[in-house]
């Protein structure tokens, strides 16, 4: 597999700068935006794999950005959200509208590189925060489980639990005893449940937004 | 303003040139003759027997609105307004005759004067509500057009347009706008007093005492009429003031608290040329910002579980400099077990960042409150457990020892390469 294209989106310049110092010599950047309506630009001219996307911007932010993304004819890159906030309806909010990780800007840049080929190859990434979070949203069992994607299975719940701990995927691999593609693919459909589930934290949360779910 | 442009094409509404639904509009431009003339003809209908009113409200159900043409804002200045008003007043007055005719009808002294304080009160509230600028003249000291308040977003687009409206109007009539401002309101008046004569003669074979009585609720209604929009502004502009001392008030607490916190730390980061001090300063400010932004307490006057680990946690990364990043799932109160967990949490944190090779160091808690289970973990070296120093008993003392002395458990696990991790369980007593 090639080496994942990276658009860098960030309302700051600086920051915008320090990310491409620690992340030019990992992956390829194809550049850089400063706002929503760059971004959509420059996703529709560079078609970059990989998005790092600021979660507050002007103009609706990276939530904004993905839905109008969607719309583009042809470029459907992935999304990482990387924000300084870790507020429970921050990263909902990011994650319902279809990114595929939350890693906060405090990430070292061999993490960050990391993050991004794994979203560029199909995988889900959370930060231990974003696993305390999701934990956190669907602890206990749900008033009216209306369908299963509205609870974890155990095996969901020890694989957050781990990456809550601060634990690799390898290492939570060997300590589960099974495979990492396993690992993945549970972290995977953690995320896709915290995408469709009816949870009502959820909805909440979204609805206090003002998003259309 | 009849258009003379001659798209026809389906029948629709017109609701730019209609008065009401823009039925008589639209038939009259579907069928290229004069607006007018259609409206007489409903009116004739209606004062008939009221087959034109049941016309025109079947035309209104079924015939669709028309959007053919750009949405343009309709100005109606001097002559035109009166004619919509006369036009208007005829047309209800039809109406109330057909109802009359057919005994849809309560009394002559109940319709007529509700009919002059309709017309007369639309007038008076219209006037100062809405596209003139008279109470600015009344209010000269007010610097910015009372009518248009930082208004709730969900509104400002309906708002808007008809504000637009009214700014246009009065710029073609900045001369006149006073006296027809003045000789509105004055008609308004003298239509609410007329409908309170007209109830009050209609009544007036009644018992005296009941006169007084009405007399009095006429006169209350008609000044309530009256003074009603003033009452209405004066409550408005006193909730705007409210609202404004309230942000303003919440602008001086942000604006404290980011004064003794964020300010205080930038200046001692300015000042120190210590890396390592001012990674911790910048650690130990950010954990505290955010605290506060999510509305917890700050660290160290906790009496909740996730509160105190945070707040040992910021000690611990005060006094060593390493990272500790702290994850806590459910919470819950702190009694005299939990106060332990707590203690031998930290105590974990405390080894890991001093033997974790400066590594950060995670902490994972999580309490339903039947059960809490904390993690600590670093990625340091690691040591056998088999071959524990004799400097580690203490150690083992204040974590393993601590958890069992209040009912709880702890485990460490390490391996030389891996890092370690301490487990702290404590299971609620039934």
């Amino acid at each position: 597999m090639t080496e994942p294209r990276v658009l860098i989106v960030d309302d700051h310049q600086l920051f915008r700068a320090g990310v491409r110092a620690e992340l030019e010599p990992l992956v390829e950047i194809a550049g850089e935006a400063g706002g929503v309506d760059e971004a959509l630009d420059a996703i529709e001219a560079r078609s970059p794999d990989v998005v790092l996307l600021d979660v507050h911007m002007p103009d609706g932010g990276g939530v904004e950005v993905i839905r109008r993304a969607a719309t583009l004819p042809g470029a459907s890159p992935c999304f990482l959200a990387l924000s300084v906030s870790d507020a429970a309806e921050d990263v909902i909010a990011v994650i319902r509208a279809g990114a595929r990780g939350y890693v906060t800007k405090n990430i070292s840049g061999d993490e960050l590189a990391d993050a991004v080929r794994r979203v560029h190859e199909g995988d889900a990434v959370f930060s231990p925060r974003l696993a305390g979070f999701v934990l956190d949203a669907f602890a206990g069992p749900a008033p009216q489980p209306e369908t299963e994607l509205d609870a974890l299975t155990a095996r969901e719940r020890e694989v957050l639990q781990h990456i809550a701990r601060g634990y690799m995927y390898k290492e939570i691999a060997l300590r589960l005893d099974i495979s990492p593609k396993t690992v993945e693919a549970h972290v995977s459909s953690v995320l896709r449940k915290l995408q469709l589930s009816s949870r009502h934290e959820l909805t909440r949360w979204a609805a206090e937004r003002g998003l259309d779910l | 303003m009849t258009t003379s442009d001659a798209s026809t094409g389906d029948l629709r509404r017109d609701r730019e040139e209609g008065w009401i639904g823009g039925v008589a509009a639209g038939i009259a431009r579907r069928f290229g003759i004069d607006v007018s003339l259609v409206r007489v003809a409903f009116v004739v209908a209606t004062a008939a027997g009221g087959v034109g009113l049941a016309a025109y409200a079947l035309g209104w159900l079924v015939i669709p609105a028309g959007d053919s043409r750009p949405a343009r804002v309709r100005i109606r200045t001097g002559r035109a307004a009166v004619e919509v008003a006369v036009g208007t007043a005829f047309l209800l007055l039809a109406v109330l005759l057909t109802f009359r005719a057919l005994g849809i009808w309560f009394s002559d002294a109940v319709v007529w004067p509700l009919v002059l304080i309709a017309g007369g009160g639309a007038l008076i509230w219209r006037q100062s509500m809405g596209g003139s600028s008279a109470p600015a003249a009344r209010d000269p000291a007010r610097p910015e057009d009372p009518r248009t308040p930082p208004v709730d977003p969900r509104t400002a687009g309906a708002k808007s347009s008809a504000t637009e409206a009214g700014r246009h109007a009065v710029a073609v009539r900045e001369t006149t706008r006073a006296a027809v401002a003045i000789s509105r309101t004055g008609l308004g008046i003298a239509l609410v007093v007329a409908a309170g004569i007209v109830f009050l003669q209609a009544t007036g074979a009644l018992g005296a005492a009941r006169d007084v009585l009405l007399a009095v609720i006429a006169a209350v209604v008609v000044l309530g009429v009256i003074f009603a929009p003033w009452v209405v502004r004066l409550i408005r502009s006193l909730t705007e003031e409210r609202a404004e001392r309230i942000r303003s008030q919440e602008r001086a607490e942000v604006a404290a608290h980011l004064h003794d916190s964020v300010l205080q730390t930038l200046a001692m980061v300015q000042r120190s040329d210590n890396p390592a001090e001012v990674a911790a300063l910048a650690r130990r400010q950010e954990r505290e910002l955010r605290a506060w932004l999510a509305g917890r307490p700050a660290p160290g006057q906790s009496s909740r579980l996730a509160s105190a680990l945070e707040a040992a946690a910021a000690e611990v990364e005060e006094q060593h400099g390493v990272p500790v990043e702290v994850v806590v799932v459910g919470d819950r109160d702190l009694d005299q077990a939990h106060e332990a967990v707590v203690a031998a949490a930290r105590e974990a944190m405390t080894n890991a960042a001093k033997f974790g090779g400066g590594s950060p160091v995670d902490v994972y808690a999580e309490s339903d409150g039947q059960r809490t289970h904390v993690f600590v973990r670093d990625r340091g070296p690691g040591f056998d457990p088999g071959a524990v120093p004799a400097d580690r008993r203490g150690v083992r003392e204040s974590i393993v020892g601590r958890m069992r002395r209040h009912g709880g458990r702890a485990r460490v696990t390490s391996e030389p390469g891996s890092g370690t991790e301490v487990e702290l369980v404590l299971e609620a007593r039934p």
